[in-house]
């Protein structure tokens, strides 16, 4: 593979940013446009044209070095792109998800005055986050980790005119940094380590130390930390829900396809070091279910359109940590894989219902939108459906595959990951019910105002559903008379620990195990079609009295209130403190105490300045006699 | 009277105690006088002083470097004068004197 | 020969130099600084140094001293207008110099007199030809840029000498 076209996938979407953001007031709308999609269309042709030799097999995993990033001492760290399997599938998605919604975003965004702004942002959010998944080290991975973050933080604060929104923004950014923190002592620890952060190297040095050994535990935990703050785990899961404060082509790209699985491939891509380390994937498991079916929980009473679906990202994504858990990395790859295109799709899909309804997001004034928004509704129903583990739908396989490794581990983890996809099914038709069926509840200016999106916002959705169909046929289990291609594909970047076990389930087993899921799934759907369309429940009013389990359900289980009165508003007494008595009094007053002396000083001082030149000189001459004099004893 | 000239060689030692005695002189004409004009002559004093010492060090090493570099202070040493006299004529004429405790202004 | 050349042109600019700073009236200080300047370029000749012992007649001795005289003139100073110090301040002056001398020559300590005593040998780079040759390759540069110095100078000494610089 050339060199020079790798180097120009990150590249593009660099240029764009650059253009577009020094460019911001001069350049027409249009330009914009097609600089900023552009762009992305030429890495994701580029990318294709590296992703079609890994598929007929022809080509191998090749690190591209281009530069010495950082050269201290014995400390050397190259600034190279690692093109394998795994890197290719993500810049794929990146890429391919990605330019939709650039193209997407050219319709939705096309009425706001923050237009170029929004562009070279989301440029650069590509740029970073193909950083993140070309890096061949720990280094550059680094630093398109924070790139990401950054640009999250930007887009979620995209409307700074609000105080809520910048509020938002702080809190991902603040959430992100403390994940940040342990990503970065994990790396330190590696190279304390290994000597090396390169991953092949890493990898193939991993022998050196004992399996469950101490420091391969630490090495794997603190990673893991910077992935739960990343990817929006228990406990710093709480950002996400606030981060739809942005843009909603923004929430479909960073908050739901790409940014917040860098995560997940993080831990795939140090597969090795976690297979080593049993503890951390007992933790990680534990982590994944319980946000998947917390967040799964939250999500039930949800009200908020953007809402509900971050709640359904935050526990689809505990299901991926689920299944990195239980060590079928390849698993996870695949539900990361059909989720990008599944939820990106919802959002995307939400995104413009929000703009048919002038940017109304309460469900609750929603209602009858399935005769003005066909298209719309259409492709919301094929990813509900991919969401809720249909088949053939893509959601069905990779969830399947999840708990079928669920049920090889330990029968009552299969009851619980089921549980979750019951709870999924349940919110995600109440979304849809209660959106898009029934009467309409909203005012009458919104009513006037209903009409299907414009082309460009609709064919990326049409091409998104298209995918939510068939991106589950990359994996396709073998007991369905599949091969299961994307494991076979990604098995040269995964060690096999693991990967074998699912083939350990006998067919009949399977075959049971999947009936059930389904079967519940639609009994699950029907009761939902009950509850809400035929007997036309709605949810209850903001004020109306409501049971003591919904209203904490609906409050998040006052997570953000306990974190706010156990961490923020003690560290805020301190720092008043700190402020009142460490600050004002005893450093303030060390430095004034050094100001005043001076002053005192000098004002005594001051008098040899008589301005008699005779008396100078004498004092100079004197002052090189002594020079001399001292020069001359020693 | 040959006993007594012996010490009187033109070694560089004795050019050494020589620019010695003459800078130290120098340096008391500046302390000593309050006159400006004087002033300045003593440190053309002091400065022949140390045109002296390079040059004896200059012909003692062998070397042109110290020759040349007495040749550039007496370059330098011209248009110091030259300034300093012209600044000298000013202070004459706002103070009417040429006194250095004419110019106490230069204090807190 | 040499030796009693020595004696002589060393006692005269040491008598000069005293003569400089304790003369009460300043056209008698400028004369005996011109002595001092001519017996320490009688050194120069001594030491072989032509060059320098041309310039330093002609700059010193004839341009500078010139110049001191004609401010001398023109400010019409004299015995009566010398201002002077108070007698505890020439003692504490003369008691540095003294200082002075004493460390400069506490300098002279470690050498060896036997060596350094011997006459300094006859060398010939003070010729105007020697340094002349010197001045114009090794030292062109800073040759040059003394008289961009000098042109500076003159400027700065006319700005300075005008009566009132508002009136132009």
């Amino acid at each position: 593979m050339s060199k020079f076209l790798v180097a120009l996938i990150p590249l593009l979407p660099l240029l764009g940013f650059l253009i577009i953001g020094l460019g911001n007031k001069k350049l027409s709308k249009t330009l914009v446009g097609f600089i900023g999609c552009g762009a992305i269309l030429g890495s994701f042709i580029i990318v294709l044209s590296l992703l079609f030799p890994f598929l007929n097999g022809t080509a191998k995993g090749e690190t591209l070095s281009y530069f010495d990033w950082i050269s201290v001492g014995n400390f050397k760290i190259s600034f190279s792109f690692l093109v394998d399997q795994l890197s290719v599938i993500m810049m794929t998605i990146i890429t391919g998800i990605g330019f939709l919604i650039h193209v997407y975003s050219a319709g939705y965004m096309s009425h706001d005055e923050g237009y170029a702004r929004y562009f070279s942002y989301l440029n650069l959010f590509v740029f970073s986050m193909l950083l993140l998944v070309m890096g061949s080290n720990y280094v550059v991975m680094f630093a398109g980790w924070e790139g990401v973050g950054l640009c999250s933080y930007l887009l979620i604060g995209f409307w700074f005119k609000n105080t809520e929104y910048n509020n938002a923004a702080k809190k991902a950014f603040i959430m992100n940094r403390i994940g940040d923190l342990g990503f970065l002592l994990g790396m330190l620890l590696i190279f304390t380590t290994f000597g090396t952060l390169d991953y092949l190297e890493v990898f193939s040095r991993a022998n050196s130390v004992q399996e469950n050994s101490t420091i391969i535990i630490a090495i794997t935990l603190l990673l893991f930390i910077g992935a739960t703050g990343k990817s929006a785990q228990i406990p710093l899961y709480t950002w996400l829900p606030d981060a739809m404060a942005g843009p909603t082509p923004v929430s479909a790209l960073i908050h739901a396809a790409t940014m917040v699985t860098a995560g997940i491939y993080m831990i795939v891509r140090s597969n090795v070091l976690y297979s080593m380390s049993e503890v951390t994937l007992e933790i990680i498991e534990i982590v994944g279910l319980a946000t998947a079916l917390f967040a799964a929980t939250i999500g039930l009473v949800q009200n908020d359109i953007k809402k509900v679906l971050a709640y359904s990202t935050v526990s689809q994504l505990g299901y991926m940590f689920f299944a990195l858990g239980l060590g079928a990395y390849s698993t996870g790859m695949f539900h990361l894989t059909t989720h990008a295109f599944f939820k990106a799709l919802l959002f995307l899909g939400a995104g413009s219902v929000i703009h048919a309804m002038s940017g109304e997001q309460d469900i609750r004034n929603m209602g009858g939108l399935v005769k003005k928004l066909p298209i719309t509704f259409g492709t919301f129903l094929i990813a509900t459906l991919a969401i809720s583990g249909i088949p053939p739908f893509a959601g069905f396989f990779s969830k399947d595959e999840i708990l079928a490794h669920a049920y090889e581990h330990a029968p009552f983890l299969w009851g619980f990951a089921l549980v979750g996809a019951l709870m999924t099914t349940f919110y995600m038709f109440r979304l849809l019910f209660l959106t898009f069926f029934g009467k309409f509840r909203g005012t009458e200016h919104q009513r006037s105002h209903l009409h299907e999106s414009p082309l460009v916002m609709t064919i990326p959705l049409m091409i998104l559903a298209l995918f939510s169909i068939i991106a589950g046929f990359i994996g396709i289990p073998e007991v369905l008379g599949g091969s299961n291609f994307l494991k076979k594909f990604l098995s040269p970047v995964i060690t096999s620990q693991g990967a074998e076990t699912y083939a350990a389930l006998s067919h009949a087993v399977e075959y049971r195990l999947m009936g059930a899921s389904v079967g519940a799934v639609l009994v699950v759907i029907f009761i939902t079609w009950f509850y809400y369309v035929q007997r036309e429940v709605r949810p209850a009013k903001e004020g109306e009295q409501i049971s003591t389990p919904h209203k904490v359900l609906y409050n998040k289980y006052y997570i953000d209130e306990i974190y706010n009165s156990i961490i923020v508003k003690p560290l805020k007494w301190f720092s008043d403190k700190f402020y009142s008595i460490l600050e004002l009094k005893v450093i303030d007053g060390f430095v004034n105490s050094w100001g005043k002396g001076v002053n005192l000083g000098s004002s005594a001082i001051r008098h040899v300045q008589s301005g008699s030149i005779s008396f100078y000189l004498l004092v100079m001459v004197a002052g090189i006699i002594l020079i001399l004099l001292i020069n001359n004893l020693i | 009277m040959g006993e007594f000239f012996k010490y009187f060689s033109p070694s560089i030692y004795n050019y050494v105690i020589l620019s010695s005695i003459l800078f130290a002189i120098g340096v008391m004409g500046v302390l000593i006088r309050r006159n400006i004009i004087i002033i300045f002559m003593a440190i053309e004093l002091m400065l022949n002083a140390v045109n002296l010492l390079l040059v004896g060090f200059s012909v003692h090493h062998d070397d042109t470097g110290g020759q040349v570099f007495v040749f550039f202070i007496m370059a330098v040493a011209a248009a110091e004068i030259t300034v300093g006299l012209a600044i000298l004529m000013m202070i004459y004429r706002n103070t009417g004197s040429v006194s250095v405790d004419s110019l106490k202004n230069l204090k807190w | 020969m040499d030796n009693i050349l020595f004696f002589i042109l060393s006692a005269l600019a040491i008598g000069g130099a005293l003569m400089v700073i304790l003369a009460r009236n300043p056209v008698y200080s400028v004369l005996f600084t011109i002595l001092t300047f001519f017996a320490i370029g009688g050194h120069f000749l001594l030491l072989n140094a032509q060059f320098l012992f041309i310039v330093n007649i002609i700059v010193y001795a004839g341009a500078i001293m010139v110049l001191f005289l004609y401010v001398i003139m023109m400010l019409n100073l004299n015995k009566q207008s010398e201002p002077t110090q108070p007698f505890f301040i020439k003692v504490i002056a003369a008691i540095s110099g003294g200082l002075l001398l004493i460390t400069l020559l506490g300098a002279l300590r470690g050498m060896d007199s036997d060596k350094v005593i011997s006459d300094i040998p006859y060398s010939d780079i003070g010729l105007v030809k020697n340094l002349g040759k010197v001045l114009f390759t090794e030292y062109l540069i800073p040759f040059e840029i003394s008289s961009v110095l000098f042109l500076s100078a003159m400027i700065g000494a006319v700005m300075l000498g005008k009566k009132n610089l508002k009136d132009h």
